[in-house]
C-alpha cells in the first residue's frame, strides 16, 4: 500500500512539470506586452519598464524564466502579481471559496445523483426510469451558462429565494451556483449509478443473497450498491477537478470571488504566475483526487489489493 | 424405439465390444455456413436492433433535419440572419418574422436557422481532428506498449490534467480579435484528444491479444498490417460511440468560449454568441434568448441521443435483456 502510494506520488511529478511548462509556455505566448499594459494610457518610461522587468524576471529567456518559476514553487515562493501583491495572498483568498463551492457541488452529485440513479436503475424500464434518461440527457445538452442564467433569474431574481449573486460567498448564497455548477456532472452521475445498478442486479452474487432469503432492502443496499459505487467514486474523484477548473463560467455569472475569477482576470492582463500557479494547483488537486480515488478502490472491492 | 436398438447393437467386423456407430450427419451441414443465409458482424447486428430503437430513429431523423439545415438554411426561411435595423429592436413576431426580432433588430427564427452552420460546422471539425489526433496516439500507445506508452501515456496525463475550458481561455487569448472558426477548432482540439486517445489505447489493448490477431501474426502479417488491418477495426465502436456523444459537447465548448467573450466574431451568425447576447434580456425578452439556446440543446441532445443509442445496441451485455 504504502509502496503504490509513493510510486503514485512519484509519477505525479512529470505530469506537474509537464502541465506547469505546458500553461507557462501558453502564457509565455500571450500577445502584448503585459509591463507595457501596466502605465496604461501614459507613456511608456523606459527604465521603470526595464526595471520592473527584471524585477518580475520578463527580461530572461522563457526556459529560464519557467525555471526560476519552479525554483520558487520548491521553496513555496509562488511569486509576486503585477499590482505588487504575493500570489500567495491571491491563492489563500480565491481557494477557500472555490473550494467551498465545489465540494457543495459534489455533495449534490453524490446526494441526489447516487438516489435518483439507484431508484431509476432498480425501477429499470419503468417510467421514472425512462423519465430520468430523458431528462439528465436535457440538462447534459443545454450549456451551464444557460442553466445559469436560468436559475439566477428565476429562483434569485422572479422567487427571490437564493440571492441573486455570492459575492460573500455564504453557504446560502453559494447553494445555486453550486447546483448550477453540478448540473452536467449530476446528470452523468445519475446516469452512471443507474447503468452500474442495473449490471449488478442480475449478477451471480446478488441472486445468491436472495437466495439465502436477505430481504430486498439489504440486498440493494449491500450487494448492489458497493459493488456499483466503484464506476461512480471514479467519476467523482476525477470530477472534483473538473468542478473547481470549470468553476470559471459559475463564478462569472454569480460573481463569486472564487479561483475562476482570479484566474479570468489574471489571464486578461497576461500575468504568467499567477495563472501558473492557481494552475499548478488545481492540477494538484486533480491528481491527488485521482489518487484518493484509487486508494478507496481497495476499500470498495476487496480483490482489489495494492502491494 | 426397439428397432434402433438392436440396430445399433451390431457389432462390426473385427470388433468384440459395442461401439456407438459413427455419426451419419454430412459435415458440411453441420460446419459448413450456408452461402444463401446473410453474414453476420457486431455492426449489422447492431444496425439491426437499432431500426427497432425509437431513440436512435428519433435522433437520427433529427440529425439528418440538422444537416439539410446547415447545407441549405435558405430553404427554411427568406429573411436575412445579418439585416438588422432598430427599428425592429424587440419587435414583437409578425408575418414572415415568426419569432419576432432581438434587441439589434435582427429577426430571431433566421439568426437560428442560420447560426446552425457555425455551431455545428465547430463541432464537426473538432470531433474529426480529435478522432485523427487522439486515435493515432492512442493506437500507437495500445499497439506498440512499452517506452512508447509510458511516454505517450504520460503526455495524454499533461493535457488532460488541464482544466479543458481554461486552456482553450489562455490558448485563445493568442488569438483575441482575430478569433476565427478554425482557431476554436484548434484550441479545442489541442486539448480534446485526450479523451478519444485514452479510449482508443484501452481498446486497441483488449483486442491485439485476441487469437485472430495472433493467426494474422503466423501467417506473416507485419505488425503495421495487423494494426490497420484487424485491430483498428475491431477497436473502432468505443471510439465512434465517444466521438458522437462529444460532436455535443463541443458545441456546448464553442457556446461557452462565446460567452466568455472569446467565441466567434459577431459578423458570423452562430448560436452561442446570440445566446451571450440575450443575457441581458431574460426578464423582457426571455425568447430571444430562450430560440437559439433551445436550437443548440436540441441538436446537442440529438447527438447525446445517437451516441447512447450505437453504444447500447454495440454492447453484447445490453442486448441479451
Amino acid at each position: 500500500m504504502l509502496r503504490y502510494t509513493s510510486r503514485r506520488v512519484l509519477q505525479m511529478i512529470p505530469v506537474l512539470l509537464g502541465t506547469t511548462l505546458l500553461i507557462y509556455a501558453m502564457v509565455f505566448a500571450m500577445p502584448g506586452d503585459p509591463v507595457a499594459a501596466l502605465f496604461g494610457e501614459k507613456p511608456i518610461n523606459e527604465n521603470v519598464a526595464d526595471q520592473i522587468r527584471a524585477e518580475y524576471n520578463l527580461d530572461e529567456p522563457f526556459i529560464i524564466q519557467y525555471l526560476l518559476f519552479v525554483k520558487g514553487l520548491f521553496v513555496g515562493d509562488f511569486g509576486i502579481t503585477f499590482t505588487g501583491q504575493p500570489v500567495i495572498d491571491v491563492i489563500t483568498r480565491v481557494f477557500p471559496t472555490t473550494i467551498k463551492l465545489a465540494s457543495m457541488a459534489l455533495v449534490f452529485e453524490m446526494v441526489f445523483g447516487i438516489i435518483i440513479g439507484v431508484i431509476a436503475g432498480i425501477r429499470q424500464g419503468k417510467l421514472f426510469d425512462s423519465t430520468v434518461l430523458m431528462l439528465s440527457l436535457v440538462i447534459i445538452a443545454i450549456p451551464t451558462f444557460v442553466l445559469g442564467f436560468v436559475g439566477q433569474f428565476v429562483f434569485g431574481i422572479e422567487l427571490g429565494w437564493f440571492p441573486a449573486t455570492a459575492r460573500d460567498a455564504s453557504f446560502i448564497s453559494l447553494l445555486m451556483p453550486a447546483l448550477v455548477l453540478a448540473g452536467v456532472s449530476l446528470a452523468y452521475v445519475i446516469r452512471l449509478t443507474r447503468t452500474s445498478i442495473v449490471e449488478n442486479l442480475t449478477a451471480d452474487h446478488v441472486r445468491t443473497a436472495r437466495a439465502k432469503g436477505l430481504s430486498e432492502g439489504r440486498v440493494t443496499t449491500v450487494h448492489v450498491l458497493r459493488n456499483s459505487l466503484i464506476p461512480v467514486v471514479t467519476f467523482l474523484g476525477a470530477d472534483l477537478g473538473t468542478l473547481m477548473g470549470g468553476a470559471i463560467v459559475t463564478e462569472n455569472i454569480f460573481a463569486v470571488d472564487g479561483v475562476g475569477s482570479a484566474l479570468y482576470d489574471a489571464i486578461l492582463r497576461s500575468e504568467g504566475t499567477t495563472v501558473v500557479s492557481i494552475v499548478t494547483l488545481l492540477v494538484i488537486v486533480y491528481i491527488l483526487a485521482n489518487l484518493l480515488v484509487d486508494l478507496l478502490y481497495a476499500v470498495l472491492d476487496p480483490r482489489i489489493r495494492y502491494a | 424405439m426397439p428397432e434402433a436398438t438392436t440396430n445399433s447393437r451390431t457389432t462390426r467386423a473385427g470388433q468384440h465390444r459395442y461401439v456407438a456407430p459413427l455419426e451419419e450427419t454430412p459435415l458440411q451441414s453441420v460446419d459448413a455456413v450456408s452461402k444463401e443465409s446473410d453474414g453476420s458482424s457486431l455492426w449489422k447486428d447492431a444496425f439491426r436492433s437499432l431500426i427497432r430503437e425509437p431513440l436512435f430513429i428519433i435522433s437520427a431523423l433529427l440529425i439528418l433535419l440538422i444537416a439539410v439545415v446547415v447545407a441549405l438554411p435558405a430553404l427554411f426561411t427568406s429573411a436575412d440572419p445579418t439585416f438588422c435595423t432598430l427599428d425592429n429592436s424587440l419587435a414583437d413576431p409578425r408575418a414572415g418574422h415568426p419569432l419576432g426580432f432581438n434587441q439589434q433588430g435582427c429577426d430571431i427564427y433566421a439568426r437560428v436557422i442560420y447560426g446552425a452552420r457555425a455551431s455545428v460546422m465547430v463541432g464537426a471539425f473538432t470531433t474529426i481532428a480529435v478522432v485523427i489526433l487522439g486515435g493515432i496516439v492512442g493506437a500507437i500507445a495500445g499497439f506498440y506498449g512499452g517506452w512508447l506508452d509510458a511516454l505517450l501515456s504520460r503526455i495524454i496525463d499533461i493535457f488532460f490534467a488541464i482544466p479543458f475550458i481554461l486552456a482553450a481561455i489562455v490558448l485563445l487569448q493568442l488569438f483575441r480579435g482575430s478569433i476565427s472558426a478554425w482557431h476554436i477548432v484548434a484550441v479545442l482540439a489541442a486539448f480534446g484528444w485526450t479523451q478519444i486517445a485514452r479510449i482508443t489505447r484501452g481498446a486497441v489493448i483488449s483486442t491485439k491479444n485476441s487469437d485472430f490477431v495472433t493467426a494474422s501474426t503466423a501467417v506473416g502479417a507485419t505488425p503495421l498490417k495487423n494494426l490497420i488491418r484487424h485491430v483498428l477495426p475491431n477497436s473502432i465502436a468505443p471510439v465512434i460511440v465517444t466521438a458522437t456523444v462529444s460532436l455535443g459537447i463541443y458545441i456546448v465548448a464553442e457556446a461557452t468560449l462565446s460567452y466568455l467573450g472569446l467565441g466567434l466574431p459577431t459578423s458570423i451568425v452562430s448560436w452561442g454568441a446570440d445566446i451571450a447576447s440575450a443575457q441581458t434580456l431574460l426578464r423582457t425578452n426571455p425568447e430571444a434568448l430562450f430560440f437559439p439556446a433551445a436550437a443548440l440543446a436540441v441538436t446537442v441532445l440529438s447527438f447525446i441521443m445517437m451516441g447512447d443509442a450505437v453504444r447500447d445496441a454495440l454492447d453484447p451485455k445490453a442486448r441479451t435483456r
